[in-house]
C-alpha cells in the first residue's frame, strides 16, 4: 500500500471519552436538548418578568392604610379600582392618552407610506441602503436628547413660536400646543418603527403584481386600492402596535413638552408617594388596551409582517 | 388546410399589422438612458448602460400565433414588455393595430399579459382574479361572473372561483392566469415564458391546449420563451432573438431548415457546423456550413458516399442512449466532431452502446449542407 492511500490502515474511529458518550447519549433526544439549551433564558423570562407582572397584578388589591400612608400587602381591597372608576380626571386622562396613541398612529401611517413606498419600489439601491440608515440613526439617538431638541423648539419663546408668530399664529397655537406639542413629538420619535414595517411589507411585494394590475386595465389609484393596500395591511397593522403602544406607554414626553399628563404620568406619580395600588390598578388599563390591541392584530395577519 | 396556407390567408386578410416595431431601441441604466450620451462621450457613455434591445423592427400579424425565441438576455422579455408598455423604448415606436401606442400606459392598451410568474392577487380568489380586469371596466356584476366563468370553463378550471391561488397547483394557477388575461377579451395576448415553472409532461399538455385556445378565441398570440422546441411546435412564425437583435424571423420549417446565421443553427435545433479547413476537406466548399444531425447516416467505413452524397471518415467517440433514439458523437479525420442521431426501429441499446469506438464512414446528402453567416 503506498503512503498516498486515503485509506485508514487501523480503526480511526475517536476514542469514546465522557464527553462523547454523552453527546451520543443526548443525540436523539431532541427535547431535552433543547431544554438544556432554554432553561436559563426561560426561566429568568419566567421568574423576573412574568412574576414581577402577577405581583403588579396583586397589588392593585392591596390596601392603603390612609393614615399612614403605608400599603398593606395582602390586605384585600377594591379601593385603588374605586377611586379608579369615581375619578373624573383618570378617566380624562385615559382618553387622552388613547387619543394621542390613535392620532399618532394615523399621522405616522400617512407619514410613513410614501417614504416606505419610494424606498421599496422607486429608489436604486444605494439610495435605498441611505435611506434605511437615515430612518434608522435617530433610533441610536438617545431618547432624552430627541425630546429636548423638541423642547427647545417647542417652548414659550421658541423656534416655533419665532415662526409662527410673524403669520399670527402664535395666539392660536398657544391654545393647542398642550396636546399639540406631545402629538408632534410622539409622531417624530415613533415614526421609524412604522416605515421599517412597512418597507419590509412593500418590498415583499412582488412587481409583476403591479404590473398585472396596470395590464387589466388597473390605473394607480385602483392599484393602490384593491392590490397594495391590501397586501401591506399586516405591515401597516404591525407598524402601529408600535406606534400606539410605544405612545400609551409614553410618560416621559408628555412631562417635558407639555402640561397635559398621559396614564403614564399619573402611575408614575403615584407609584412612589401617591398609592401603589392606583397605579398598579390603573396600569392594567395600558395592559388590557394592548391585549386586546394585539389580539385584533393577530387576527389581521401583523404578526407575519413583523 | 397546411399551416403555411393558413398563415398566409391570415396574413392577406391583415392589412393593419397587430402589432408593428419601428426601429425599437431600449437601453437600460447609464449615461445614455439620460440622453447625455451624445457627442464625444458617447463610446464611454454606452459602456455603463445596457442595450436590452437593439433596434429591433417586426410586424405581426392580426391572429398570428408569434413566438420570440432566444437565450436568456437576448432582449425577447424586454421586447414583450415594450409592446405591452411597462417599458417605455428608448427610441422607436410601438404600433397596435395602427394606432402609435409608444407612450400610453399599459392601462391604456388593448393587450393583456400572461406573466411568468403568474402574478395571481394572493389575496382574492380566483373568480376574483379573473374578474378584476372586468371589475375596472365597471362590466355588470351578473355578466362578470357570467364570463369569469366561462373563461375558467375554457382553462377547464369550473368551479375553482372560491378558491385562493395558494390552494391551486402550478398548472393550475397558470390557467387562472390565462383566463384571466382571455376574459378581457384583448386583441393581443402577450405571454411570456408561461409554461416555464411547469414539468415536462404538463408542458407538453399546455402547449397543445394553448394552441387549441388560440384557435379557438382567434386572437394575436405573442410567445416568450427559451425552449426552441416549444417555439417550433406552437408557432406560425417566429423571430429568435441573440444579443438583443433579431437573428432570424420566419416559419418554424423555415428557421430549422434554412437557419440564417450560425447561431440560429446552434440555437434552434442540434447543430454541426463544419468551416475552415474541414469545410475544404470534406465539402470542397469555402465557408461555415451547418448539417443537422438527423440527416447523417453512419456506415461501414469501407462505404462509399453515393453520387449526390459527402463522406466523411471518423470513429465514434461517445454513445448517448436516448430511448427512441441514440445519439452519436463522432470524431472525424478531418477534425470536427459531428453529432449524429439515429431512431433506434431495429438497435438495441446494447447494440448502439456497443458501436463506441468504432470506425464509421458518415454520409449524407449534399442538400443538407446550409451555409450559414458567422453571426
Amino acid at each position: 500500500m503506498t503512503a498516498t492511500s486515503i485509506h485508514a490502515t487501523h480503526d480511526e474511529r475517536p476514542p469514546r471519552s465522557l464527553p462523547r458518550r454523552l453527546a451520543i447519549w443526548l443525540f436523539p433526544r431532541r427535547r431535552l436538548q433543547l431544554g438544556l439549551l432554554l432553561a436559563t433564558p426561560l426561566g429568568w423570562l419566567v421568574l423576573v418578568y412574568l412574576g414581577s407582572l402577577f405581583v403588579l397584578l396583586l397589588s392593585a388589591f392591596w390596601e392603603k392604610d390612609t393614615f399612614t400612608g403605608n400599603v398593606e400587602p395582602f390586605a384585600w381591597s377594591l379601593a385603588a379600582f374605586e377611586s379608579l372608576i369615581n375619578g373624573e380626571v383618570y378617566r380624562t386622562v385615559a382618553i387622552r392618552t388613547i387619543g394621542i396613541a390613535a392620532l399618532v398612529t394615523v399621522t405616522d401611517a400617512l407619514l410613513a407610506f410614501p417614504i416606505a413606498y419610494y424606498m421599496a419600489r422607486v429608489a436604486s439601491p444605494r439610495v435605498r441602503n441611505a435611506l434605511v440608515i437615515a430612518v434608522l440613526m435617530p433610533l441610536w439617538a438617545a431618547y432624552l436628547v430627541k425630546v429636548y431638541a423638541w423642547r427647545t423648539i417647542l417652548q414659550g419663546n421658541g423656534l416655533l413660536e419665532w415662526v409662527l408668530e410673524p403669520f399670527g399664529l402664535g395666539q392660536p397655537w398657544q391654545g393647542l400646543k398642550e396636546l399639540a406639542n406631545t402629538w408632534l413629538v410622539l409622531s417624530y420619535l415613533w415614526l421609524p418603527y412604522m416605515i421599517l414595517p412597512l418597507y419590509a411589507g412593500l418590498e415583499r411585494i412582488p412587481a409583476s403584481l403591479l404590473e398585472a394590475s396596470a395590464d387589466l386595465g388597473g390605473r394607480a389609484r385602483t392599484t393602490f386600492r384593491r392590490v397594495i393596500l391590501p397586501l401591506v395591511f399586516p405591515a401597516l397593522v404591525a407598524g402601529s402596535i408600535f406606534t400606539f403602544s410605544l405612545t400609551l406607554g409614553d410618560y416621559i414626553t408628555p412631562d417635558l413638552v407639555s402640561d397635559a399628563k398621559f396614564i403614564g404620568n399619573v402611575i408614575y406619580d403615584n407609584s412612589s408617594l401617591g398609592s401603589p395600588p392606583l397605579a398598579a390598578a390603573y396600569s392594567l388599563v395600558p395592559i388590557t388596551i394592548m391585549v386586546v390591541y394585539l389580539a385584533v392584530a393577530r387576527r389581521l395577519g401583523a404578526f407575519e409582517s413583523l | 388546410m397546411t399551416r403555411s396556407a393558413a398563415t398566409g390567408d391570415a396574413r392577406a386578410d391583415a392589412m393593419i399589422p397587430a402589432v408593428r416595431l419601428e426601429h425599437v431601441v431600449k437601453r437600460f441604466g447609464g449615461e445614455a438612458a439620460r440622453g447625455r450620451g451624445a457627442g464625444t462621450a458617447e463610446g464611454a457613455a454606452d459602456s455603463s448602460a445596457v442595450v436590452a434591445v437593439d433596434d429591433v423592427s417586426l410586424e405581426i400579424g392580426d391572429g398570428e400565433f408569434f413566438s420570440m425565441l432566444g437565450p436568456s438576455g437576448s432582449g425577447k422579455t424586454t421586447t414583450l414588455r415594450l409592446i405591452a408598455g411597462f417599458e417605455s423604448p428608448t427610441s422607436g415606436r410601438v404600433w397596435l393595430h395602427g394606432e402609435d401606442v409608444t407612450t400610453r400606459p399599459p392601462f391604456e392598451r388593448d393587450v393583456n399579459t400572461v406573466f411568468q410568474d403568474y402574478a395571481l392577487f394572493p389575496h382574492m380568489s380566483v373568480g376574483d382574479n379573473v374578474g378584476y380586469g372586468l371589475v375596472i371596466r365597471k362590466v355588470p356584476r351578473a355578466e362578470r361572473l357570467r364570463r369569469a366563468g366561462d373563461a375558467l370553463a375554457m382553462v377547464r378550471l369550473s368551479g375553482y372561483e372560491r378558491r385562493k391561488p395558494s390552494q391551486l397547483s402550478g398548472g393550475q394557477r397558470q390557467r387562472v392566469a390565462l383566463a384571466r388575461a382571455l376574459v378581457n377579451r384583448p386583441r393581443v395576448l402577450l405571454l411570456d415564458e408561461p409554461l416555464g415553472a411547469l414539468d415536462l409532461k404538463l408542458r407538453e399538455e399546455m402547449q397543445l391546449e394553448l394552441k387549441a385556445i388560440q384557435q379557438e378565441v382567434g386572437i394575436t398570440f405573442i410567445y416568450v420563451t427559451h425552449d426552441q422546441e416549444e417555439a417550433l411546435t406552437m408557432s406560425d412564425r417566429l423571430a429568435v432573438f441573440n444579443r438583443g437583435r433579431i437573428e432570424q424571423l420566419g416559419s418554424p420549417a423555415e428557421i430549422y431548415e434554412r437557419p440564417a446565421t450560425r447561431f440560429v443553427a446552434g440555437f434552434v435545433g442540434h447543430s454541426n457546423l463544419i468551416s475552415g479547413e474541414a469545410a475544404r476537406t470534406i465539402l470542397g466548399a469555402d465557408g461555415t456550413f451547418t448539417v443537422r444531425p438527423e440527416k447523417i447516416h453512419i456506415r461501414a467505413p469501407e462505404a462509399e458516399p453515393g453520387p449526390d452524397e459527402v463522406g466523411a471518415a471518423g470513429h465514434v467517440r461517445e454513445v448517448v442512449y436516448l430511448g427512441p433514439d441514440t445519439r452519436y458523437l463522432v470524431s472525424l479525420e478531418a477534425g470536427p466532431e459531428l453529432v449524429v442521431t439515429e431512431q433506434n426501429l431495429a438497435t438495441s441499446s446494447m447494440e448502439a452502446l456497443a458501436a463506441k469506438g468504432r470506425a464509421v464512414q458518415l454520409t449524407w446528402k449534399r442538400q443538407h449542407n446550409l451555409p450559414v453567416a458567422e453571426g
